[in-house]
């Protein structure tokens, strides 16, 4: 099914309208199956990729175009253990996302219910949503002579469809929680902080992270040592609004001034032309 | 006077020079459009913007700026002295927006889509707000330029009628202008923790604009040098003079707007940080601000033509390193920690060069078949 029919169709489903689609990750549950790979990758049907061996197990090793989501593999010494610590690459469907704001066709847009989605049929390929994005989700197509943007979805079409995300519904340890509240998630990461001190790392990646994501994130050891950038707290929309917004009074004194100074320059060398007279 | 144009020779090794890398870039062109993007450049998911971005069209759109510097000079403020400079500036703007506009079609992932902007608007995009500006200001400035084509074809009529109404349409350019290259700075504010803070800053609109205004008069100045050591065509030394006059002030109060951001933002520490990043900056500002602005303050230097071309090729040498260090280098840093990195591909600079001479050929063309030299000058 097409976005736009999608789109049309939420219109008229109002248990799916008064939704917040909102992932709980919590990495310490984690066991590295890439169940949630696999199952994305099938519902999306997107292909598979050659790959070569590299220094982890992460496979692929990065986000792409044909992979929505990836689990990232990483070693470290944890209470005085070496552990394997798991985190999960993906959308984090913002709140105010920034490539949505920044799309001049509004091929990316925020849903209602939370997902951010890609409408391929208005995209020119600026490619300003992947510069713009804080956690580098959007991917190219480069090698296509018509290129698409690819990214996680949040499993749109599922969630009109009264079911949950593909790699939520596939994950066996309950990692990936689906919820249809943010706020639900978020008082139940902070519940499991609180009732498990010293099991995870005081910080719910997603709360604050550019203004607050769909998806939480909670791991045993700080994120941006398991892969995740570090985001600054700033609604990234609000930067660029704020230049915009001050754009008609940009124009109102341009015009000001170059109209007052062309009266008054032209006064000016007329009154030098009488005195030469 | 206007009889000059016709000692332009068209046959000459500058002229076969241009064509040979004409004919050569439309190659690198057609592998672009045949192969695409990913076959033809080194860009790549962490790093989606490149050489053409920030040489292209950040670069292009800024050295167009003497369009409406000279514009607004002429027929806002009335300054008649820069008229005769009036028809190659805004030839030259012309031809900057055409190679920014080409440099965008080749850089967008479906080239043929590039009017989607005009019809879907998203006003919270500035994107959006650029490519509308591009569309605007390129007809504005085909406007600007029209009197000399109604002139050539005999139109008398037609060319006073829009020679009449320029005041208007400069002031609308001169608006459109502001706008665009602000605009230009602002698409780097969505990006605070990708762009080094050397150079991210929210007042990165306001010092594209600066930056723009100091390009566009040395840009107009090294211009009229040029045409007068390849066209023959003598360049008049007030108006040179006045161009250096008026840059001292641009690139001054520039100066002081680059030292504020950087005291206000990441510290005079950070300029000396002895990164690659903190070098590029300093070779940015020695060039394009602090060697410019000492040599003009010297009254030898600017009743010179020599050392004024010379200051000349610094500022535009350095606003062009100022592009791409807010485009390319400012971000690299991030790519790096995500392992990738960016240089571009032979391709990529050929394209560049295509798009560079072509608009060299044309304003060469133009010069000999269109009275864009001598224009203005019979009132002096």
């Amino acid at each position: 099914m097409g976005t736009n029919a999608i789109m049309e169709k939420t219109a008229t489903d109002p248990a799916v309208r008064k939704m917040e689609a909102s992932f709980l990750i919590d990495t310490t549950k984690c066991i590295g199956c890439r169940g949630c790979q696999i199952s994305c990758k099938s519902w999306n049907q997107n292909g598979t990729d050659k790959t070569t061996a590299g220094p982890t197990l992460t496979n692929p090793p990065k986000l792409n175009s044909k992979t929505y989501t990836n689990i990232a593999f990483y070693e470290s010494e944890h209470n005085g253990a070496i552990t394997w610590n798991f985190s999960r690459n993906g959308c984090f469907h913002c709140k105010k996302p920034a490539c949505a704001s920044v799309c001049p066709v509004e091929a990316l847009v925020k849903t209602p219910e939370g997902p951010v989605i890609y409408r391929a049929d208005r995209c020119m390929g600026c490619r300003y949503c992947m510069l713009a994005c804080p956690f580098n989700v959007p991917k190219y197509e480069w090698e296509k002579l018509s290129p698409s943007i690819q990214k996680c979805n949040f499993c749109y079409d599922r969630l009109l469809a009264g079911m949950i995300p593909a790699c939520a519904k596939t994950c066996p340890t309950g990692t990936i929680q689906f919820s249809d509240s943010i706020e639900k998630n978020l008082t139940e990461a902070k519940k499991r902080i609180a009732e498990n001190p010293g099991k995870y790392h005081n910080h719910i990646y997603g709360e604050k992270e550019a203004g607050g994501t769909s998806v939480l994130l909670l791991s045993a050891i700080p994120l941006d040592q398991i892969g995740h950038a570090k985001v600054g707290d700033q609604v990234l929309p609000d930067l660029t609004w704020k230049y915009i917004s001050g754009i008609p009074a940009i124009i109102g004194v341009v015009l000001a001034a170059g109209i007052g100074s062309w009266v008054i320059t032209r006064r000016m060398k007329n009154m030098d032309k009488e005195d030469e007279q | 006077m206007s009889t000059e144009r016709h000692e332009i020779k068209m046959f000459t090794p500058m002229t076969l020079g241009l064509l040979i890398l004409i004919i050569a870039g439309a190659v690198s062109v057609y592998k672009r459009m045949t192969l695409g993007l990913g076959a033809t450049t080194n860009l790549q998911d962490d790093f989606p913007w490149g050489f053409w971005i920030g040489f292209d069209v950040l670069g292009g759109v800024a050295m167009a700026a003497g369009g409406f510097v000279i514009a607004s000079a002429v027929y806002l403020f009335n300054m008649k002295k820069y008229k005769p400079i009036a028809r190659p500036a805004i030839l030259t703007a012309f031809l900057g927006y055409l190679l920014a506009a080409s440099g965008i079609f080749l850089d967008i992932g479906h080239p043929f889509r590039i009017w989607h902007p005009v019809v879907m608007w998203q006003i919270h995009s500035i994107m959006f707000i650029v490519a509308i500006h591009v569309v605007i200001y390129t007809t504005v400035l085909a406007m600007e330029s029209s009197p000399m084509f109604f002139e050539r074809i005999g139109l008398k009529g037609v060319q006073r009628f829009v020679e009449k109404i320029m005041m208007p349409i400069a002031l609308f350019g001169t608006l459109l202008s502001t706008l665009h290259q602000s605009s230009l700075g602002a698409v780097y504010l969505i990006v605070p923790d990708k762009l080094h803070p050397l150079w991210y800053s929210s007042l990165l609109p306001f010092s594209f604009l600066v930056s723009a205004i100091m390009m566009g008069l040395s840009m107009v100045s090294f211009e009229s040098i040029l045409s007068s050591k390849f066209f023959k065509h003598k360049a008049d030394m007030s108006i040179l003079s006045g161009l250096a006059r008026g840059s001292i002030v641009a690139i001054g109060f520039y100066f002081v707007l680059k030292i504020f951001i950087l005291l206000s933002g990441p510290g005079l520490g950070a300029a000396f940080a002895g990164t690659m990043e903190s070098r590029l900056y300093l070779l940015e500002m020695a060039v394009g601000v602090i060697v410019p602005l000492i040599l003009l303050l010297l009254p030898s230097v600017r009743n010179s033509m020599g050392s004024i071309f010379l200051v000349n090729c610094f500022v535009i040498v350095g606003i062009v390193i100022n592009r791409m260090n807010v485009s390319i280098f400012g971000l690299l840093r991030h790519a790096q920690e995500r392992g990738v990195s960016y240089f571009p591909t032979g391709n990529e600079f050929m394209v560049t060069l295509f798009l560079v001479a072509l608009g060299i050929f044309l304003f060469k063309f133009a010069c000999k078949y269109f009275n864009v030299l001598s224009y203005g000058e019979v009132k002096n």
